[in-house]
């Protein structure tokens, strides 16, 4: 089965600016994956090549094996873009109603009821767009991306106007989606967030992929600390196989050992060091 | 199929939400009210006037007022099919509405062509309405009727479809205000051609009416204006007939089937360039 999405070589430029250089990506079935980035790192550039809102200048991006804005590439995917809006007119119903049948999808009303029920807008179903709070209207978007039970969804940004209840649904609903089989590229500035629910990061910067890996693999060892009798001590050179000798050691010193932590780096400390810093 | 009837539908709910159709039905009946009003007391006034010999004074005020009911009719459904698509392409792109539709699996071309027929959906009927509902006030209070009954009357809505064709094309490349103001201004100088046009047959200038004939075949909704003003006229003759070719705003032409041929191949080229510009625009 091919990815659901395979991103290689890819090259964007907008006049002078080079806006991607050469990036390859992947995101696996049922996987995960984060991007993270400063702005104006390519991020929402690349996220727009896969859902064909902008051609790439040269290289190769497939969604589920097809070119990348072809009409069977959007059929496999969704999209919620960071600065989405809706029709204000519409309401929540008639705009899933309309994507519906945008998308093709024969669920009808009971996927319409599901999907507001899964980003807890049941209660608004004949609510007006412009009558709703922006955290309102970004649960909306999730809830219009996955009409049509997409293969690849691709979120730019999309906790970006919620509240904590509000992220924790969206986590909640993206841990969902990937026991459904669905593959996510999220494209987060929330480090914390994609720590807790991806598989995967990529980090870019310049317009190139700068790191990625697992969030263990993205990890470096930053010692260990244990709390003894005397309170709490750290050993930056030590590990976790380190962990028995110093315990060891200690209570032959007559310590009493309450406690030992492996200390490693934080998905912040990966990204900082990963851009040098940079922030835009 | 499917997907031009959902998004034409998607078009004229939003109309019927945004209050367009109201605010449209309130100002095209305060044009008819007026209109009504300059017919009656027009004709009121020269049943007591002694018209200059070889001119039928009844043929004159009436084909003369309904050529001016036929113009405002044009203007006004001009204005609509502008409002309707200024923004289509890069004015929605600009207000992130365009980019959750531009992702679903239904093609750019469509979703133009789409929108293209949602607008005519709303300005042919309207043009039609106004322009029957003209003719019956000029009927009514002048016992007049034009030469040709129908014929006029979708010239003037097939030029609105073009002027809302040029609004489209526009919408791929231009923001909305600069799109409303350059189609306005693509309207003004349709209007210009025709007057001078007038102008030349006045003067009998062949340059100034060929230079005139020229631009209005350009920008054709003039060209369609000139000659639904000669249906309602046709056989109209001598002074009278002189007279009202110089029609109220923009002369009387011929066009016949080489105009209507050549609108249906503008309307496809306009169109065409409008897709072209739209697949290879970035949002």
């Amino acid at each position: 089965m091919p990815a659901a999405l395979a991103v290689s070589g890819l090259v964007k430029r907008y006049g002078a600016v080079d806006a991607l250089v050469g990036v390859d990506l992947e995101v696996r079935e049922s996987e995960l994956v984060g991007l993270l980035g400063p702005n104006g790192a390519g991020k929402s550039t690349l996220v727009k090549i896969a859902c064909g809102l902008v051609r790439p200048t040269s290289g190769r991006a497939e969604v589920c094996g097809a070119r990348a804005g072809s009409r069977e590439a959007r059929a496999a995917m969704g999209y919620l873009a960071e600065l989405f809006r809706f029709p204000g007119w519409m309401t929540a119903d008639e705009l899933l109603e309309l994507h519906q049948r945008l998308a093709g999808s024969r669920g009808g009303e009971r996927e319409r009821v599901e999907l507001l029920e899964l980003v807890g807008l049941e209660e608004a179903r004949r609510r007006a767009v412009e009558a709703m709070s922006k955290g309102m209207q970004q649960r909306l978007g999730i809830a219009q991306a996955l009409i049509g039970s997409p293969r690849l969804l691709l979120l730019d940004e999309p906790t970006s106007a919620l509240d904590p209840v509000g992220r924790r649904t969206v986590r909640t609903l993206l841990e969902e989606l990937q026991r459904r089989g669905v593959s996510v590229l999220l494209n987060s500035h929330l480090l914390s967030e994609v720590e807790l629910v991806c598989d995967r990061v990529v980090i870019l910067l310049g317009g190139k992929v700068v790191s990625a890996g697992t969030p263990a693999e993205l990890e470096r060892p930053r010692g260990v600390e244990i709390e003894t009798s005397k309170g709490k001590r750290t050993y930056l050179e030590a590990g976790r196989d380190d962990v028995p000798k110093l315990i060891a050691e200690l209570v032959r010193d007559g310590q009493d050992v309450y406690g030992a932590r492996v200390l490693t780096s934080t998905l912040e400390e990966v990204y900082v060091e990963a851009v040098g810093g940079e922030t835009s | 199929m499917t997907a031009v009837l959902t998004i034409a539908g998607y078009g004229l709910r939003e109309a019927l939400r945004r209050k367009v159709f109201v605010v449209v039905c309130v100002l095209s009946i305060a044009f008819l009210v007026l209109y009504w009003l300059g017919t009656r007391y027009a004709f009121h006034h020269i049943a007591g006037v002694v018209p200059p010999a070889g001119v039928d004074a009844q043929t004159f005020a009436g084909a003369f007022l309904f050529g001016m009911a036929m113009f405002g009719t044009l203007f006004l459904g001009v204005v609509l099919a502008i409002f309707l698509t200024l923004g289509t392409v890069r004015g929605d792109a600009e207000r992130n509405l365009l980019q959750p539709l531009v992702v679903r699996p239904i093609g750019r071309a469509t979703l133009l062509v789409a929108r293209f027929l949602g607008a005519a959906a709303v300005c042919v009927p309207y043009v039609l309405i106004l322009y029957f509902a003209g003719m019956l006030l000029t009927r009514l209070e002048g016992s007049w009727w034009p030469d040709r009954i129908v014929t006029p009357g979708l010239e003037l809505a097939a030029g609105v479809l073009v002027v809302a064709a040029l609004s489209l094309l526009g919408s791929v490349f231009l923001s909305s205000i600069a799109n409303g103001i350059a189609v306005f201004m693509v309207f003004g100088a349709g209007l210009v051609a025709g007057l001078l046009g007038n102008i030349g047959h006045v003067l009998n200038s062949s340059g100034l009416i060929h230079a005139a004939k020229i631009a209005a075949w350009i920008i054709p909704f003039e060209a369609l204006y000139q000659d639904a003003l000669r249906g309602i006229t046709e056989k109209t003759s001598g002074l009278t007939g002189f007279l009202l070719r110089l029609g109220p705003f923009g002369g009387a032409e011929q066009g016949g089937v080489g105009l209507r041929l050549w609108v249906v191949a503008y309307l496809v080229i306009v169109g065409a360039l409008a897709i072209a510009g739209f697949v290879r625009r970035d949002l």
